[in-house]
């Protein structure tokens, strides 16, 4: 007989995004978009769904929802229509969201491997802002809606199941954010809300095709939240398998403060949304000059700029991935490389591993450190020190070094600390003799801690040879 | 001289006004006198003051009687309904707000079927509307609070709304003149919705010419309606005296239905003779899927009134009924906002949409809808216009049909396969039926509306219809 | 709910409550049973309907054969809270109060 806790598994993840457009306006409406202002300021008829009121769609709206599927790879619909999704909450002032179902503005795309199933345009929903304590909905008394972000123009991006694992899921939505960021088409800030991820998660036994039931795992409002999220969610469809359970398909919100996920199932009964084609408006059928409008506007995305940093600049494939994949770090890197071109690997290790996003490190210091050690003026060592204090206080490297001492050694300096090294090892200088190369490191090491590092390690090497004759 | 003035359509009455002959503010207080003094229900709210009064527009300063339907701003607008009561909209409907500053200073709101959903008036959350013609009798409806107001000389004339024969019918109950539009004519652009591809507005006249007149200033794209047009042709006032060269269609399936009553079909007969008389040509035509209208209006106009009601919901404007929870809220509420009808055609909606249900309703009307809007294209190629009568029956006793939904929505099947093909329809009175009014409908394809106006003109001529039945 | 259809079949009272759950419409049991009566009958004409063989046919949401109506993406002024919350039958200064859903 089979043991089920023996069973090696295979997570299955979809994603599901909803992307905040930065139009001026509104999806169906000229109200102004707003974020942090005073409630219910930036309301209309329209954006509450007053009697008689009718929707106009926003035409830079669509423009974005264009780019956003032309960078994805998708398909644009000849023709594509909106509908009504009807529901009841506070928080849809029509009651019913104005959204795509069967024809969608774009559809089959792809990015790094995974598919992009859909992407298509709808209206925001209100924030409801819960008056009890706890700031969350269970336990409120009364709720307050404020319909400053009703009808705020989204574009929900839906891939295909093809994500293996909560790292690969947080990893690819990051590259998203990058690649949404780069058209400009949205703040992409999951802080504020304008970038909402949400994950499909299933399980099946390692090497089976059928997929297993899904979960719908929301409020993951950071990548590190969407991993753990993830991890939980897996972690705890795993228990349930292992033990002989059953996984529920149901609707579950992850809380970020205590990584516990809970069954958001009362709110999910009986949805039946009733979609029916939106008759107060027409077809949108992008011409030939809306798609190559959208084309036009599209930059370099991360991918592109990856493959190019790669190509160009000899970086290796990592490295030009974890800058192009966080283009803030991209640029920083791209602008670093246009004062000093002459060594972008390191250029590159610096920027991924010691100068973060926010650092006091202007481009041009890191730049200016690396033609220092070009020049053998700072060794790398030293350089990592340089690093620190740019990344802490800022500042110019030269002057870094001048006021630590952190020049390289070099000269008669270094030969004079070679020499001791050389007459307080003579065992290693033996076994050097004797062919057992490797002894070296001992010398150079002790030159190294005299030196505190400022010395070249290749340059050490090379005088204690001819010292030693070796 | 008051019941010269009275005696004067809404087109002679501007005529004077625009030549300094008549004081528009003359009109202005004898129509306001009367509609305050209104006992047929026709009228829900009238303004204390009169507005500033300008005759130099194309409307000439002749009042205006506006549908309850239609959002003013700061002006109760409920559509009939209880769950709307104390709202006043914080804008106005791009008709009214055209008609207004065309010179037609509104005069009232008029009372109707609660969001358009009756064919008797009797709908209303605020009480029947009489019809002037038989006090005991309903006017149609849904726009019976404008018919019995033009009807009973509480108003030079009115606008309505009609999502499936909601002016025509009344118009043809009341015996005077009512005009559907072709769809995007004239902006929905708040018009409290009820069949959002269905519904448009129109003017209820007590001539052809004055609805020529004040469709004329209606039409036009509206920025505000994705789905409204630019009218292709000028407006332009009809004079036709002959209908020499008209082809004119009789579409057999519909004068088969069922239950036309025998005066409503001496009158048709009486119409039809008219017309060639009048010089044109008079055949039978097919409409085939036209017997299926009804069943697909029904369908549609439901489903699509079902999440238009949906924002009724006790949030942000009209009633809310106290509840300890948000689900009851929404239930107490919209229980005891809504009436029976809409509760029906809510109910009817919602099933035609739910899951499982679509194809099988919603999907077969939109398609039983294509076949319609084809059976039409095919007619105008062989004739210009169709004649129909526009209600199976005259005005039937109030209360005769409330408890038989399917009895009173039969009142709408010649009205309806008009509505979802999107076409123009006018409703002229043709003569009487034991002294009940009985209504003439003729139809033509899109934007025809002048073309209509001529003809119908110049069978209302030859019809000589004569006075209203003033009080 | 697993009756045919086109066959003169009725709804009943327990559909009746479902469909009046999603439209939020809240029924006394003889509202209920009544209901299901009126829309059976209503339901018996529309689904005559289903005998025609429509398969091929295009359905028609809307006649007007518009495409891309648009506005541009630009700001008008927004309506005064005040003016708007003046409608609302329960509203605290900045906003529309509802009972919590949840609670
Ligand atoms: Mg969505
Ligand atoms: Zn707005």
């Amino acid at each position: 007989m089979e043991v089920a806790s023996a069973r090696q598994y295979e997570p299955v993840i979809g994603l599901e995004i909803h992307v905040q457009l930065a139009t001026d306006t509104k999806m169906f409406c000229g109200c102004e978009l707003s974020f942090g202002l005073d409630p219910n300021t930036r309301t209309c008829p329209v954006c509450l769904g007053h009697p008689g009121v009718l929707p106009v769609p926003n035409r830079r709206a669509i423009e974005f929802g264009l780019m956003i599927g032309l960078a994805l790879g998708c398909e644009i619909a000849p023709r594509s229509i909106f509908h009504r999704k009807n529901y009841f909450y506070p928080d849809n002032p029509k009651a019913f969201q104005i959204s795509q179902y069967d024809v969608p503005l774009c559809s089959g795309g792809e990015l790094a491997g995974v598919r992009v199933h859909r992407a298509h345009l709808e209206e925001d929903a209100a924030k409801l802002v819960h008056a009890g304590e706890s700031g969350r909905i269970h336990g409120a008394e009364a709720s307050v809606v404020d319909f400053n972000r009703a009808g705020t123009p989204l574009v929900e991006i839906v891939t295909e199941p093809d994500i293996h694992s909560a790292a690969e899921a947080a990893e690819w939505a990051r590259l998203l954010r990058e690649t949404l960021r780069a058209l400009g088409v949205s703040d992409v800030n999951m802080d504020e809300g304008s970038l909402r991820v949400d994950g499909n998660v299933s399980i099946r036994p390692a090497g089976e095709a059928t997929l297993g039931v899904k979960t719908e795992l929301k409020n993951m409002n950071s990548f590190r939240f969407l991993e753990r999220g993830l991890d939980a969610e897996i972690a705890r469809q795993e228990g349930i398998l292992r033990e002989g359970g059953q996984v529920e398909q149901e609707t579950l919100h992850f809380d970020n403060r205590t990584g516990a996920l809970s069954s958001l199932r009362s709110k999910e009964e009986a949805h039946d949304y009733r979609y029916f084609p939106e008759p107060d408006l027409v077809p949108i059928a992008p011409t030939e000059a809306m798609i190559e409008m959208a084309r036009a506007a599209i930059p370099e995305l991360p991918l592109a700029r990856a493959e190019r940093f790669e190509r160009d600049h000899d970086l290796p494939a990592d490295s030009a991935r974890l800058l192009a994949f966080r283009g803030e770090q991209g640029d920083f890197f791209e602008a670093a490389l246009a004062v000093s071109p002459s060594d972008p690997r390191t250029l590159a290790n610096y920027v991924v591993n010691d100068v973060p996003p926010g650092s006091a490190a202007t481009p041009e210091a890191v730049a200016k450190l690396v033609d220092l050690i070009g020049a053998g003026t700072v060794s790398r060592g030293a350089a990592k020190e340089v690093l620190e204090v740019l990344a802490a206080e800022g500042g110019d490297p030269e002057q870094i070094v001048a006021d630590r001492g952190l020049g390289a050694a070099g000269g008669d300096e270094l030969g004079a600390i070679v020499d001791q090294a050389i007459a307080e090892n003579a065992g290693a200088v033996e076994k050097i003799r004797e062919g057992k190369d490797q002894a070296i490191g001992a010398i150079v090491g002790a030159v190294m801690r005299q030196t505190k590092g400022r010395a070249d390690g290749g340059e050490v090497q090379k005088l204690i040879r001819e010292r030693i004759g070796a | 001289m008051t019941s010269e003035l009275l005696s004067l359509t809404a087109a002679q009455a501007a005529e004077r006004t625009r030549a300094g002959d008549l004081d528009p503010r003359e009109l202005w207080d004898l129509y306001r006198e009367r509609a305050g003094a209104d006992d047929l229900g026709a009228y829900l709210w009238l303004p204390d003051d009169a507005p500033e009064m300008d005759a130099s527009g194309p409307l000439g300063g002749v009042p205006l009687a506006v549908k309850d339907l239609f959002c003013v701003e700061d002006v109760p607008s409920t559509s009939g309904s209880r769950i709307l009561e104390g709202y006043r909209p914080p804008y106005t409907a791009t008709s009214v707000r055209k008609l207004v500053d065309a010179g037609a200073p509104m005069l009232g709101k008029t009372n109707m079927d609660e969001f358009a959903m009756g064919s008797s008036n009797e709908n209303s959350g605020y009480g029947p509307v009489k019809n002037p013609w038989d006090e005991s009798r309903v006017p149609g409806g849904s726009s019976g609070g404008s018919a019995a107001a033009v009807a009973a000389g509480l108003a030079p004339w009115a606008i309505g709304t009609d999502t499936g024969g909601s002016i025509r019918q009344p118009a043809a109950l009341c015996g005077i003149v009512g005009l559907k539009p072709t769809y995007g004519a004239v902006s929905r652009y708040g018009m409290i919705a009820f069949a959002s591809s269905l519904d448009q507005c129109g003017p209820l006249t007590r001539d052809v010419t004055d609805a020529a007149l004040l469709f004329g200033q209606m039409t036009g794209r509206d920025p505000c309606d994705s789905t409204s047009l630019d009218y292709p042709a000028d407006p332009r006032l009809p004079s036709a005296e002959r209908l020499d060269g008209l082809r004119f269609g009789v579409p057999k399936e519909l004068l088969d239905t069922e239950g036309i009553e025998p005066g409503v079909r001496a009158v048709f007969d009486t119409t039809v003779k008219r017309i060639e008389e009048l010089g044109a040509t008079v055949e039978e035509i097919a409409l085939p899927h036209s017997g299926h209208g009804l069943a697909a209006y029904y369908v549609l106009a439901p489903a699509e009134a079902s999440a238009n009601l949906a924002r009724y919901d006790g949030v942000r404007f009209g009633i809310r009924a106290e509840a300890p929870d948000l689900l009851s809220m929404y239930e107490e509420t919209r229980a005891q906002g809504f009436g029976d009808e809409v509760k029906r055609r809510i109910m009817l909606g919602t099933y035609a949409l739910s899951s499982g249900y679509y194809d099988a309703y919603y999907g077969q009307a939109q398609k039983v809808r294509t076949k319609i809007a084809d059976d039409f294209r095919a007619a105008f190629e062989r004739v210009d216009l169709i004649v129909t009568p526009t209600s199976p029956t005259t005005a039937f006793p109030l209360g005769a049909r409330t408890g038989d939904p399917l009895a009173m929505y039969l009142s709408d099947v010649l009205a309806v396969p008009m509505s979802l093909a999107g076409i123009p329809a006018i409703s002229i009175p043709g003569g009487l039926a034991d002294g009940l009014p009985v209504g003439v409908q003729l139809a033509g394809p899109a934007f025809s509306e002048f073309e209509i106006c001529d003809a119908a003109y110049a069978l209302e001529r030859a019809i000589g219809f004569g006075d209203l039945p003033w009080k | 709910m697993g009756r045919t259809l086109f066959c003169g079949a009725v709804i009943d009272r327990e559909q009746v409550n479902h469909v009046a759950r999603l439209a939020r419409l809240r029924l006394t049991d003889e509202q209920a049973e009544q209901m299901a009566a009126e829309l059976s009958k209503v339901l018996d004409h529309i689904e005559k309907m289903g005998e025609l063989d429509l398969a091929d046919v295009a359905p028609t949401s809307h006649v007007v054969e518009l495409e891309n109506v648009l506005r541009e993406d630009e700001a008008r002024p927004s309506w005064p809270r005040d003016r708007m919350l003046a409608e609302a039958p329960d509203a605290d200064a900045e906003g529309f109060r509802v009972p919590s859903p949840g609670s």
